[in-house]
């Protein structure tokens, strides 16, 4: 189980350095589509299957817009000589951020153990325990999200229709047109 | 020049096997939003496999032809009305029941468990996020195609 874990994870992390370092742009987008979809596979294996379905599909739209967007188009490489400088700092940088990324997982309770369950009184012991007695929905993810936990998706809900608003007024085709038209129509 | 003189879509085809696609998607859809209290699933998830039907009609016929099902008016009055359901459940908790946001009003009996109607306000609310997440994701990828073609448009005009 968790050598399964391991190998995907490490296929995902090869995925993901692939696409930082090819030079297509295309083939940068497919590779981050192969770090997606492993997420979506380890979901599966992690017993999640509600994030799974929800990590396929906007993997699959994203990789779409992706596609669309890029393909077609010139990648623009932008690789500037690195400096001597700029180099140590980043070496050290990710050997600060390494060091202190291990303490903090050594830390971490081992992969499996519910440590929130020993309390009684943890939201998550609370919600397992009355969840369905509370909200009579069986899908217990379901019942935190929307009757719990409401007001979060609430919020989520909301930025997603701010940036829907804001993806619409910036992008929007007709009154760019237009303008464009009313410009020309002087000369 | 309009834009489907630019993008006639993909090949016969691709454009049949899309059109007898699009409804066992949307059903797909549909039951997972609505089952979202009883298994895996929920608004968000169905809404996003339901903007996926509406993307692969635009991606098979052109950019003209997922609007035509879909149209950008109903989409954006879609988006409003999902996120008003949503917040009028929330609202009608604290008017009506016991004075909580959010508060689950409409009491399930305990034998009416695992049945479609049950969990009270939780599949009202997963209608309302499975209409709002279908039409604004539909939307978020029917202007990042128009951007696409007015930067084509630019290019063109920059030739001229």
């Amino acid at each position: 189980m968790v050598e399964i874990l391991g190998a995907l994870i490490l296929l995902s992390v090869v995925a993901a350095i692939v696409a930082v370092l090819t030079p297509n742009i295309l083939h940068s987008v497919i590779s981050l589509g192969a770090v997606g979809f492993l997420l979506a596979i380890i979901f599966i294996f992690l017993s999640a299957p509600d994030i799974a379905i929800v990590q396929i599909g906007v993997e699959v739209i994203s990789l779409v817009i992706l596609v669309r967007a890029t393909i077609g188009r010139q990648a623009q490489s932008s690789e500037t000589p690195g400096h001597l400088v700029t180099k140590v700092a980043g070496v050290a940088l990710v050997g600060v951020i390494a060091v202190f990324g291990i303490r903090m997982f050594s830390e971490f309770p081992k992969f499996g153990i519910a440590v929130m369950d020993r309390f009684v009184d943890a939201p998550s012991a609370t919600y397992l325990r009355d969840g369905l007695a509370d909200t009579g929905a069986p899908n217990i993810v379901t019942a935190v999200l929307l009757d719990f936990r409401a007001y979060d998706t609430l919020g989520e809900a909301v930025v997603l229709f701010c940036a829907v608003l804001g993806a619409l007024t910036v992008l929007r085709r007709k009154a760019r047109v237009e303008t464009e038209k009313s410009e020309d129509e002087p000369i | 020049m309009s834009t489907t003189d630019r993008d006639p879509g993909m090949g016969m085809i691709v454009k049949t096997v899309a059109r007898w696609l699009k409804g066992f998607i949307l059903l797909y859809g549909i039951y997972i939003v609505l089952n979202g209290h009883i298994t895996p699933g929920g608004g968000f998830a169905g809404g996003v496999i339901i903007a996926c039907a509406f993307v692969m009609l635009t991606l098979a016929g052109g950019d003209q032809h997922g609007l035509q099902f879909f149209p950008q008016r109903a989409a954006s009055s879609l988006d409003s009305i999902g996120l008003l359901i949503f917040l009028v459940v929330g609202w009608l908790g604290t008017w009506w029941a016991s004075g909580m946001f959010f508060e689950n009003f409409i009491a399930t009996p305990s034998d009416a468990r695992f049945e479609l109607f049950s969990a009270g306000t939780i599949p009202i609310s997963n209608i309302g996020l499975g209409l709002k997440v279908a039409s604004s994701l539909f939307l978020v990828f029917t202007v990042l195609a128009a951007l696409r073609l007015t930067a084509h448009d630019d290019k063109e005009a920059e030739k001229r």
